[in-house]
């Protein structure tokens, strides 16, 4: 557990940090938050002391850090930063190795980890442990960034904008990859972004910051449906209950859909609310297309009345959140978005009104 | 690439065998020079052989470069640490003096202190030298980025591994291009040592001026040339070993 108390950061007249208190519990993801300048890195750059509070203790697991030697305390500390600072001179071998060696562990140890952690990271180690960092792409280098900060399994972990400096399309995968590692690893992690999105989607919790002070500490879902003040309001912005909905898994929204099969038979559970619509399966009971139920009730053939619909189009899988299910409804035009799980079959269905009810559940 | 750099090793000691062979050989240099100047008593400096000159020459550019070296990298280190940066305009302003000195004059002023010889002529090549290393040991150490000394420092290492393992590593080419230049600038400086009686390849064209004889200017001029030559691939050739793939990320 990382605790701050009454932190304060004076830079002669200008106060970076001005009595900030803050608890991390162990294994969360907290992000700090807020327009730049008002203090979030110097945070995140006392925690492992490379910056020094003027005042006030930073405690972890109760321990005072001024009274641990700074060179221990950051060997027991992952640091990743968003310019990565992976040494140009070093193979990726080498820059993972560098806290690991520091530590003098034995060499089989070292390149036993290594491999692992380029496994973790999702770099074939073969390919990518001899190269240099002046060969990799951006998102290699950030990937190789983490599993550094990794190397030597520190319970915490100290990120600067660690996805900060890649296009948004490799950021959103490396974000999803921060949260498969993190779920297996359940790391302290205290992570500084200026992104709203990505603070939403790894927090456990968010402490927004301006000028210095802490303005509110608490679950994405919290600041979403209840900002504390106009800051934060004005801060998580107008479309803070879309915003809410990326945090919202579908599975607590999936229900039994309607279903037949092309033998026109029905399968699964006929939708209670009556509608006309029914989703259309194989006999696999893969999601093959859709049908008008009323149709299907004039006699009609199966084959000639469905729509044929490719499931990765119109079907979200079960970790889609429900902002892809609304996205998806209204690219659509669909009132209900079917749910297949990894091998295309139908377990079921969202609706716009699940939708409508988680946004009304939050109160935002 | 590495293929290409052993090509390049393998170049240079060729070079190197045929120097040597070329300065041991003595009857060609009597040939040629004759041949050039039939006019001349004597074309060949009678004091010692090539070879002798060619030792001491390099024995002066070699003590005189291991000192500049041995003090220049660790006084450019000094100035970058914290405890050091207030001495760094002094420092530049002395090395700077030490360049804008002619050699010459240095040589005047020590001998009355230090006698004719060796030590007032390594003296005037230190100084003299000294420039070059000191100035491209800041300037290399100061080039290293700044994320990747708060990587290092972030990470857990000490000051001092974060100088041997990153900002040395680093800047060696810079300041190597420095030790080089340095030495290229010895080699050349060095034939004044020659006017103290410090020998080298000097003493040959101090000779050649007095008695107005060209072929011993070009006996002691040529092989110092060629010396350059080879000392400044020699040193390209380190330089060059401590490229990394990929270049600065």
């Amino acid at each position: 557990m990382i605790t701050l108390e009454q932190v304060t950061r004076r830079y002669g007249e200008t106060v970076a940090v001005d009595g900030l208190t803050l608890e991390v519990e162990n294994g969360e993801v907290c992000v700090l938050i807020g327009p730049s300048g008002c203090g979030k890195t110097t945070t995140l750059r006392m925690i492992n002391r490379l910056i020094e509070p003027s005042a006030g203790r930073i405690l972890i697991d109760g321990r005072d850090t001024a009274g641990i030697d700074t060179r221990k305390l950051r060997l027991s500390i992952g640091y990743a930063i968003q310019s990565v600072g992976l040494f140009p001179h070093l193979t990726v071998f080498h820059n993972i190795a560098v806290v690991p060696q520091l530590l003098h562990w034995d060499k089989q140890r070292i390149s036993g980890r290594v491999e692992e952690l380029l496994d973790l990271v999702g770099l074939e180690p073969e390919v990518y442990a001899g190269k240099y960092p002046g060969q990799l792409s951006g998102g290699q280098a950030q990937r190789i960034g983490v599993a550094r900060a990794l190397a030597a399994d520190p319970p915490i972990m100290l990120m600067d904008e660690p996805f900060g400096a890649v296009d948004p399309l490799t950021r959103e995968r490396l974000q999803e990859q921060f949260l498969r590692i993190q779920r297996e690893l359940k790391k302290t992690v205290v992570l500084v972004t200026h992104d709203l999105d990505e603070a939403i989607r790894l927090a456990d919790r968010i402490a927004i910051m301006e000028a210095g002070k802490l303005v509110q500490y608490d679950t994405p879902e919290e600041i979403l449906s209840r900002p504390g003040n106009k800051f934060v309001r004005d801060f998580v912005g107008a479309d803070r209950a879309l915003k809410r909905l990326s945090r919202l898994n579908i599975t607590r929204y999936v229900k039994p859909a309607a279903s037949v099969g092309l033998d026109g038979k029905a399968r699964g559970a006929i939708s209670a609310s009556g509608d006309r619509w029914l989703w259309v399966v194989d006999d696999k009971q893969q999601l093959i297309g859709w049908v008008d139920g009323n149709l299907l009730k004039e006699g009609i053939s199966i084959k000639e009345a469905m729509d044929a619909g490719d499931s990765r189009e119109i079907a979200l899988s079960e970790s889609a959140t429900l902002r892809e299910a609304l996205s998806r409804m209204l690219g659509l035009g669909f009132m209900r978005v079917p749910v297949v799980d990894n091998s295309y079959r139908l377990i079921g269905e969202v609706s716009l009104k699940d939708v409508e009810s988680a946004t009304s559940e939050g109160g935002g | 690439m590495t293929g290409q750099r052993t090509g390049r090793w393998l170049a240079l000691m060729v070079a190197m065998a045929a120097f040597l062979l070329l300065v041991a050989n003595m009857g060609w240099w009597e040939a040629a020079l004759r041949f050039l100047f039939p006019g001349e008593a004597s074309v060949l400096h009678p004091r010692a052989s090539l070879l002798v000159l060619v030792g001491e020459h390099l024995r002066l550019v070699a003590i005189s470069s291991a000192i500049t070296i041995a003090i220049g990298i660790p006084l450019g280190i000094w100035v970058t640490r914290p405890g050091g940066t207030d001495f760094l305009p002094i420092v530049t302003d002395v090395t700077s003096f030490g360049q804008t000195f002619p050699p010459v004059a240095v040589l005047a002023l020590a001998v009355p202190v230090l006698g004719f010889g060796l030590t007032p002529t390594i003296v005037a090549l230190f100084l003299y030298g000294l420039l070059p290393v000191v100035r491209n040991t800041i300037a290399g150490l100061r080039a290293v980025p700044a994320h990747l000394l708060d990587a290092a420092h972030g990470m857990g290492m000490s000051r001092t591994q974060v100088l041997f393992r990153v900002e040395l590593p680093l800047s060696a080419q810079v300041i190597l291009a420095g030790v080089r230049i340095s030495v290229i600038i010895n080699i050349g400086t060095a034939m004044i040592g020659a006017v103290i009686g410090a020998g080298g390849l000097g003493s040959p064209i101090v000779a050649g001026l007095v008695r107005d004889n060209l072929a011993f200017i070009i006996e002691g001029a040529l092989p110092a040339a060629l010396l350059a030559i080879l000392a400044d691939q020699l040193l390209a050739n380190v330089e060059g070993s401590f490229a990394y793939a990929g270049g600065r990320a």
